[in-house]
């Protein structure tokens, strides 16, 4: 699950800045709307219903939601919502909106989107993530956060900015595991030592609670069993400070440095 | 004793109320009512559990193309045969060889999320599933022949049906999950002989009820959430059943559900009979972090102070760990189970954890732990009388969520969460006198949780990695394990047939028995 989170969070980064309320192309790419009808039907909707029902159809004073609405979600084809539009529900006060045949159509296929996208999170979008203060991002990069123990600005982190959009720089500085092509960067290292007889150090290959598997500097493979603790196995992990500051980092800490870094650009 | 198979479920109340039966079957989703997962057979213990090897394997393949089976399901053990699921399927297998006896398929249909399922009820001949797009399917346990089927929800407001109906007299006791769109929650209880609706229960209260003052306004609390999607526990002594609610809905935007939003993200007591309810513990007053409460509430009859009392505990998704008096309701014990717990301010008098708005989901995002998918899960916990312990495997990780919908009407999930590293699995176990463990293992690799098995033998079965594992459940030394195909997906079981004590474990799409050679 964990993965399949990130993976949707690199694919739609690219479109977080879009307005959240407009039904955004994840969303009728699931629907299997047409996108052009999707379009009209908002537009329609907004002219039309926009002053009872909002024209995001998610209701007013005056007119119901329709995103809660039972007929709306479960109509499939307009067979349910294509009776309203054509006559109206006076005895509610909704009068006939006056729309034709492939009008109506457009605005079944615009309803069908905003429920698919409101019951499907994979097809949300991010807010404007850039809260922070850049500069006090900056006083904690270099302070606090010691983040410049390891890292520049204008060194490894130099466009760092440019090359990512906000969620995923946000992610990725907390999670730098994630990133692609970065375990090479910061490949976890093990040392090994048995019960008795020397130690083997190497670049970690797997672990688990009853094995570990490593390549040592010649490039051979060791695969040794662990039982109650024996060989003990020291993991040495390059990204663990990483971690350790979540105990400690706050989230204004956190919006703060990543207005800094979108500033490396 | 051996269960005949006509009538198990009385045979487990008994079993429960006096606590002392030897339990050769595993006739209900947790092996009896009480939820503890503890059975009295010892053939199997720590002096002998090493030599615990492989009785048999069997890989289960599916009715539709594409969807892969994943056991998820605790299978029941009657009379020599296992009735286990995986969403649209049932099946029964012969517990001595893992040979397939019949199969019963049915296709859903509908966009809701296709989480697994948890396995079957039983009561005399009688299976009761349920499929993914909620339909409740009565079955001939001899032939896997369809007996009834009704709807109880539409799948096009994706609500669904994953967990194992629970047979309390003659109730089929039923809740669905869902909570992708905003939606009531209920649980219901159905007619064993027709499938008929005997009683529903709505997790959110109707405008004047109890608890509406908790909600805006009806409009709001009439699509709330609270879905209760797994089983819960009787006790037969008081006649109460107990089941655990589901988080509110919009999930992660509270901004329409001002408000502690009662019943969701509770732990309720019904009356089996009527639905009435006898009283509500809410495990996390106006949840923003889709941490429902419904992890599995286990009935100990234990001793506080000195004092001889009925409790129930449960590890609860949001952190807190909450032993409680179940004729009351009353918090008696109330202390988080994991270090890293980030999200509450205290606890107030009444033993609830007090939300801080400062953790819910932000634009910006807001780091938290536990994670959405909660310190543990559905996977089952267990607790031993013999230890007085209570085991789960809690996860200690944190994530950012962030709020994506900023509307004062959101609508659906309103957040989204990015998982972070450096997680850890770690195996408690819980003293229910204090919430503090006695003993922890730390897993070297953090792989969820998984589910849990004790036994009359002193031992504790549970998964790590694509192991199933074996442990002193006094002490948590690790006394054995066998690599599987996959991770453990269901919660292990434990039987005897023909004097022999099986333990029995899914992973992925395989049932793997082992024994004593």
């Amino acid at each position: 699950m964990k993965r399949s989170v990130i993976a949707i969070l690199i694919l739609t980064a690219g479109v977080w800045k879009v307005a959240a309320q407009a039904p955004n192309r994840a969303a009728i790419a699931g629907s299997k709307e047409d996108e052009a009808a999707v379009e009209r039907g908002g537009a329609l909707f907004g002219a039309q219903c926009g002053a009872c029902h909002g024209t995001s159809a998610r209701g007013t004073a005056t007119g119901p939601d329709l995103i809660r609405s039972v007929l709306v979600r479960d109509d499939e084809k307009g067979e349910l919502i294509m009776p309203v539009l054509r006559d109206g529900r006076q005895e509610k006060g909704m009068p006939r909106p006056g729309l034709t045949e492939a009008q109506m159509g457009d605005v079944v296929a615009w309803l069908h989107t905003l429920i698919y996208g409101a019951a499907n999170r994979g097809t949300y979008e991010f807010l404007d993530i850039l809260v922070g203060d850049a500069a006090k991002g900056e006083q904690y990069f270099n302070g606090a956060g010691k983040c410049n123990t390891c890292h520049a600005p204008k060194g490894d982190l130099a466009g760092i900015g440019r090359k990512y959009d906000p969620p995923v720089l946000q992610s990725l500085w907390l999670n730098p595991r994630r990133t692609r092509g970065g375990a090479s960067r910061a490949a976890r290292t093990v040392t090994v030592t048995p019960a008795s007889g020397a130690s083997i150090s190497g670049t970690l290959e797997s672990l688990d609670e009853f094995n570990v598997a490593l390549r040592d500097s010649s490039g051979a493979y060791h695969s040794l069993p662990i039982l109650n603790n024996v060989p003990r196995v020291e993991i040495h992990d390059p990204l663990q400070p990483h971690f350790y500051l979540y105990r400690v980092l706050t989230d204004v800490d956190i919006h703060n440095v990543t207005a800094y870094l979108a500033t490396l650009q | 004793m051996r269960l005949s198979g006509a009538i198990p479920v009385l045979l487990v109340g008994v079993a429960m109320a006096s606590g002392a039966l030897a339990q050769d079957s595993w006739p209900t989703y947790n092996g009896d009512y009480s939820g503890r997962r503890f059975s009295t057979l010892s053939r199997l213990d720590t002096t002998n559990v090493q030599n615990l090897s492989l009785a048999w394997a069997t890989r289960f393949t599916g009715g539709a193309a594409g969807v892969g089976v994943r056991i998820s399901s605790t299978p029941l053990m009657v009379d020599g045969i296992l009735y286990f699921t995986s969403i649209d399927n049932v099946w029964a297998v012969d517990a001595r060889s893992g040979r397939e006896i019949w199969r019963y398929y049915r296709e859903s249909k509908g966009d809701m999320p296709r989480t697994g399922n948890r396995g079957v009820g039983m009561y005399r001949q009688w299976l009761y599933f349920l499929t993914i797009d909620n339909y409740l399917v009565c079955l001939d346990a001899a032939r896997g022949t369809q007996r009834w089927i009704v709807k109880i929800a539409d799948a096009k407001q994706y609500y669904f049906s994953s967990m194992a109906p629970v047979v309390v007299k003659n109730h089929v006791l039923i809740g669905t999950g869902g909570d992708s769109l905003d939606i009531p929650g209920f649980v219901e209880a159905h007619d064993p002989e027709t499938g008929a609706l005997q009683w529903k229960w709505r997790t959110t209260p109707a405008k004047g009820e109890p608890g509406a003052e908790t909600w805006p306004d009806e409009y709001t609390a009439s699509a709330g959430g609270g879905s209760p999607w797994i089983s819960g526990t009787y006790d037969p002594a008081l006649n109460l059943y107990y089941v655990g609610t589901g988080n509110p809905d919009p999930v992660g935007a509270g901004t329409s559900r001002k408000g502690d939003n009662l019943f969701t993200c509770s732990i309720v007591a019904l009356n089996p009979d009527t639905g009435r309810m006898a009283w509500y513990f809410q495990a996390s007053p106006h949840d923003t972090h889709d941490w429902d409460a419904v992890q599995t509430p286990v009935l100990i009859d234990g001793e506080i102070d000195g004092r001889p009392r009925k409790l129930l505990v449960q590890a609860s998704r949001n952190g807190y760990f909450f032993v409680l008096d179940r004729r009351t309701g009353q918090s008696v014990v109330s202390a988080p189970y994991v270090a890293t717990v980030n999200w509450s301010l205290g606890m107030n008098e009444k033993g609830q954890p007090i939300p801080n708005p400062a953790k819910e989901p932000m634009a910006g995002g807001t780091l938290v732990s536990p994670p959405v998918s909660g310190a543990t899960n559905w996977p089952p916990p267990a607790f031993s009388p013999q230890t007085a312990l209570f085991y789960v495997d809690a996860s200690e990780a944190y994530s950012l969520m962030y709020l994506t919908d900023a509307d004062s009407r959101p609508e659906g999930f309103g957040f989204r969460e990015a998982a972070l590293g450096g997680g850890k699995s770690v195996l408690l176990a819980i003293d229910y006198r204090t919430g503090k463990p006695a003993w922890r293992q730390e897993w070297r690799v953090s792989t969820g949780p998984a589910g849990m098995l004790t036994t009359a033998g002193r031992l504790l079965f549970t998964g790590n990695g694509n192991y199933l594992v074996a442990l002193d459940a006094a002490s948590g030394a690790v006394l054995w394990h066998a690599g599987l195909v996959s991770g453990l997906s269901n919660g292990p079981i434990t039987y005897l047939l023909d004097g022999r004590q099986y333990v029995l474990a899914g992973a992925g799409d395989s049932l793997y028995a082992f024994v004593l050679q």
